[in-house]
């Protein structure tokens, strides 16, 4: 039986498709009383005082909390693991709600109604008195002298960390490295380029808004049911934030809709459980709208690359250096994670001769803060990367492609930082497979030298990127087990369905391991943090791989139990069994397999002479069948000699972490005098190891690919420098693709085992995502000669530059 | 002030009494419990809340409920035959692994119903431009699209072989 590899339909489809799967907003009971926030409307400084009288007069306002309410310790809302070690912790620099103001929409009190109306309604009335700062939006204000600390108590200046990488040595520095490049190949030889690109800050866009509901349960615990990717950690940041021991809060975690890093953070639960709270305990929701969502949840930062290179003439890498600017808004959430795996994956994805030098910086701002999204840095790490390639293959005008190959990652790299490595390597292979189905040789031919107002170009970009988050953080992941008594399975994960076809693929995990039918499994889709196993949730495509090692480990340990007890079966049949309906039965089966294994009467039939396949016990592997599964759970639950509740439970922890890599190949059509990029063909090409199941696979690639396209052509979250606002914090004005902006999807994947995969799988649900903006930008340069450095490539930047080089 | 109006949702008649503020989506959700119709974005940019009035797709969170007095709703919860039997278009989209995070389907789903009501055959890109008022972050459109294109194929075989 091969139950992974199979495109087996989801296992949520029929609840999805009938409107009956349920989100947190769904399950709300009837008389909830209704939260809102109130957000400041400065970007910079302090609460002085409210003036609460208008909003009290609102007909149904039960309570107004505000700032000067709440406790006073501060919390972190990163969802990492926790870490026991004090200098790995998160940064703990937020309040329930704020005093100081640090982003424009900062929370400062929030209201409690009978009704939304009355909620909004008091919302608006409550008046804030403010003393004012000047907003320092942009990095460069930031760290400007003199500029006002955001954080004060946990950092003398704005800047939140900075770290310094190399490559080949550990004190490499790029200015050796240019010394040492023209004492050994001469000045004439070399080529020394200096760029800077730039990535937006970008909004997830979640279809389903941040929803929760809070209620304090008879037994004294606080119960929330949030639309969260990290139930577990959700439940220690709410215990952190609210003061309580962690085992009096719950968190409820239902069918979500989209998360993609956002709510990979704690959001507004810990406010949400702390407003019922404040009210004895009675249901409160608190539904952030899409605005708020958008200015006052997290957004992708934005990173600004700073670039050196030396080459070669004939395209050897000598050595490169990149400085790193992450905007991380006004709060840490995830910290210098991100800015400092974005550095990583520059000094990893080519390998430069003589060494690499970076420099990453994550600093607070006055604006919206920054936080997880998917692929975690990368897309922006590889759109400073990969622009970069072009950009030095094009001054030594070589082709793209075979500088890659020449300078690229190579099979069996190990990251000497943290020693991550390529397992398995599919990268030249997809790098083949993309040239092949772009037609890559001929096109860059067809359209060099073109000259007209609308002109074609081909252009691709590649990347790697690690399968969770080991050795930087903790990998550890829960399964269990219940056999039914039909012999039928529940499996209760703590990893998290998010979209992605997390339950989908852990059925099919678990029917490949144990030998029970993938359609007598029965996945718990709800995690539950009373009853569901510790698991810290869905982020850094881990699930597959580190959650898939629990699930097959859990898997195996209930095989071995059922075989167990069917042996036990088989060598009792003429005494614990004789009482039975299955007397006949199982006499019979003990006669086959004694019969098969040439056993004789007397010799003990052992667990490991049988096997389990399609809910069957057979004799031997692929031997002849001998009893359905369904009889051996019949009896096990209700012998009167050896009663036994067949389960299993295993929390694994991973120490291993491979790299899954892939490129986008991509064929623009660019309208230059109208400043439009139509994308012709596009490709991805994914070496993920094994595929657990190719259909939601795909469905992964295209959702990446869809948001890169988005990247690269039109989203950007606009904030106004002089008053911290965002500018368009709804789905009107914020860009992402509709069917009208997507062409056609083309994926393909190179299918390598990798030896440390639970099922030789590795990285896939982030990875779609990263290669495709800047393969357009390549695209775009290809077509016209132009560096497009900043992200998104919008018409207007676009026929800015046309125009800067007299092309229009 | 509340306003009594008649609806039929999902072929049964309903009396309500509703706010005159209320919009149709807080009706079928708070008052009907038809919780397959989805909050998204509240101003109608996303498409999630998208049911039938009297065939017409439309964003139920600016429709008020008042405006569905006399009139037919459809929605999601409506569309399954009378023993529980999926609808074509509901098969069709798992078969096609249209679904992801499952948030934008039921709009999808109901606009589904009112461009195979058009009996007209719809090409990919006619079909890229009727499903652009709904927003999917999770499948890039193209399986949805796939689902899309074989539905309209599939009805329109059908409709023209009773013919």
């Amino acid at each position: 039986m091969k139950v992974v590899g199979q495109g087996m339909t989801r296992v949520d489809a029929w609840g999805k498709v009938t409107g009956e799967a349920k989100y947190s907003a769904d399950l709300e009971p009837r008389d909830i009383l209704h939260g809102k926030v109130v957000h400041s409307t400065i970007a910079n400084g302090l609460v002085k005082g409210f003036d609460l009288e208008e909003a009290k007069k609102v007909p149904g306002v039960v309570k107004i909390i505000t700032c000067f309410d709440v406790p006073e310790w501060q919390f972190p809302t990163a969802g990492h693991p926790w870490s026991a070690e004090l200098h790995h912790r998160d940064i703990c620099d937020r309040r329930l709600l704020n005093q100081r103001v640090r982003l424009y929409g900062d929370d400062i009190a929030a209201v409690i109604a009978e009704t939304e109306v009355a909620a909004a309604q008091a919302a608006r009335l409550v008046r804030a008195e403010y003393e004012e700062y000047e907003p320092a939006v942009t990095v460069e204000a930031a760290m400007k002298e003199g500029a006002v600390p955001l954080h004060p108590d946990i950092r003398k200046d704005n800047v939140i960390a900075h770290s310094h990488m190399t490559m080949v040595r550990p004190d490499f520095t790029f200015e050796q490295g240019l010394e040492e490049a023209r004492s050994r190949y001469g000045e004439e030889e070399l080529l020394v380029l200096e760029e800077t690109y730039d990535t937006p800050r970008i909004s997830h866009c979640h279809l389903e808004l941040p929803v929760s509901w809070a209620y304090v349960d008879t037994n004294g615990k606080v119960t929330v049911t949030s639309s969260t990717q990290i139930p577990h950690i959700v439940r220690r940041c709410v215990a952190q934030a609210l003061g309580l021991p962690t085992g009096r809060v719950r968190i409820i975690k239902p069918y979500i809709g989209g998360g993609f890093g956002n709510k990979q953070d704690v959001l507004y639960e810990p406010l949400n459980a702390f407003l019922s709270m404040a009210v004895g305990g009675r249901p409160v929701r608190l539904e952030i709208s899409r605005e708020e969502t958008i200015y006052g949840t997290r957004t992708r930062h934005a990173i600004e690359g700073r670039t050196r290179a030396v080459v070669t003439r004939d395209g050897r890498v000598l050595a490169r250096k990149l400085e790193a600017y992450a905007n991380n808004g006004a709060y840490a959430s995830h910290g210098h994670a991100i800015c400092a795996n974005c550095g990583n994956v520059f000094k990893g994805l080519y390998q430069d001769e003589l060494g690499t030098e970076v420099d990453c910086y994550t600093v607070y701002t006055s604006s919206p803060t920054a936080g997880a999204m998917r692929a975690y840095g990368i897309p922006q790490s590889v759109w400073i990367t990969e622009c970069q390639a072009d950009d030095i293959a094009a001054a030594l005008g070589m082709d793209p492609l075979e500088f890659r190959k020449k300078n690229g990652v190579k099979d069996g790299y190990r990251d000497p930082a943290n020693g991550i490595t390529f397992h398995s390597y599919g990268l030249d292979q997809c790098l083949e497979r993309g040239r092949q189905a772009i037609g890559w040789d001929r096109k860059r031919k067809a359209y060099a030298g073109q000259t007209g107002p609308v002109r074609r170009g081909v252009g691709m970009a590649m990347f790697m990127y690690k399968t969770g988050v080991y050795p930087i953080s903790l990998e550890t992941a829960s399964a269990r087990m219940v056999l039914n008594q039909d012999g039928s399975l529940q499996l209760c994960m703590g990893a998290t369905e998010i979209g992605q076809g997390a339950d989908t693929v852990f059925t099919q995990m678990a029917a490949e391991t144990t030998g029970i039918r993938a359609d007598r499994i029965y996945i718990v889709s709800t995690q539950d943090t009373d009853t569901t196993p510790f698991d810290t949730g869905a982020y850094g495509s881990r699930q597959t791989y580190v959650s898939g090692m629990a699930c097959k480990a859990c898997g195996e340990k209930l095989r071995r139990r059922i075989l167990e007890y069917a042996a036990y079966m088989l060598n009792h049949e003429g005494k614990d069994l004789s009482k039975t309906v299955y007397k006949d039965l199982v006499n019979q089966a003990a006669a086959q397999v004694r019969e098969a294994l040439g056993l004789s009467g007397e010799e003990e039939i052992r667990e490991e002479m049988l096997d389990l396949a399609d809910s069957r016990i057979l004799a031997g592997k692929g031997g002849r069948e001998l009893l359905d599964l369904a009889v051996v759970a019949e009896v096990a639950f209700y012998s009167r000699d050896r009663s036994r509740h067949i389960t299993a439970e295993v929390t694994h922890q991973c120490r291993s972490n491979t790299f899954a890599s892939g490129c986008c190949f991509v064929d623009v059509e660019v309208d230059m005098p109208l400043g439009l990029v139509t994308v012709k063909e596009i490709i991805n090409v994914h070496d993920s190891g094994t595929l657990i199941n190719p259909e939601t696979a795909l469905g992964q690639v295209h959702g990446g690919m869809s948001m890169g396209l988005g990247f690269g052509l039109s989203e950007e979250l606009l904030v106004d420098e002089k008053t911290g606002r965002v500018l368009n914090d709804n789905l009107l004005d914020y860009k992402i693709p509709t069917a009208m902006d997507v062409p056609d999807l083309k994926a393909e994947f190179v299918i390598l085992e990798d030896p440390t995969g639970p099922y030789g799988n590795k990285a896939l649900g982030e990875p779609p995502a990263i290669p495709v903006a800047p393969a357009i930008r390549n695209a775009i340069l290809h077509a016209t000669g132009v560096h497009m450095n900043r992200a998104p490539m919008t018409a207007q930047r676009l026929i800015e530059k046309f125009r800067e080089q007299n092309l229009i | 002030m509340l306003r009594i109006i008649h609806i039929k949702v999902n072929g049964r008649e309903q009396e309500l009494a509703v706010d005159e503020r209320e919009s149709l989506l807080d009706v079928l959700r708070n008052r009907l419990g038809l919780t397959s119709v989805k909050k998204g974005c509240e101003v109608g940019e996303c498409g999630a809340c998208t049911v039938l009035v009297d065939g017409e797709a439309i964003d139920s969170c600016i429709y008020l409920a008042m405006w569905a007095d006399r009139k037919s709703v459809l929605t999601v919860e409506g569309l399954k035959g009378p023993d529980g039997e999926l609808s074509p278009i509901q098969k069709i989209f798992i078969e096609e692994a249209a679904v992801q995070c499952g948030f934008c389907t039921p709009g999808l789903i109901m606009s589904a119903v009112e461009i195979v009501g058009t009996g007209k055959k719809y090409d990919r890109q006619e079909l890229r431009k009727l499903i652009s008022g709904h927003l999917c972050r999770c499948t890039g459109y193209e399986k949805i699209l796939d689902a899309m294109e074989r539905i309209v194929e599939e009805v329109y075989q059908v409709s023209h072989r009773t013919e």
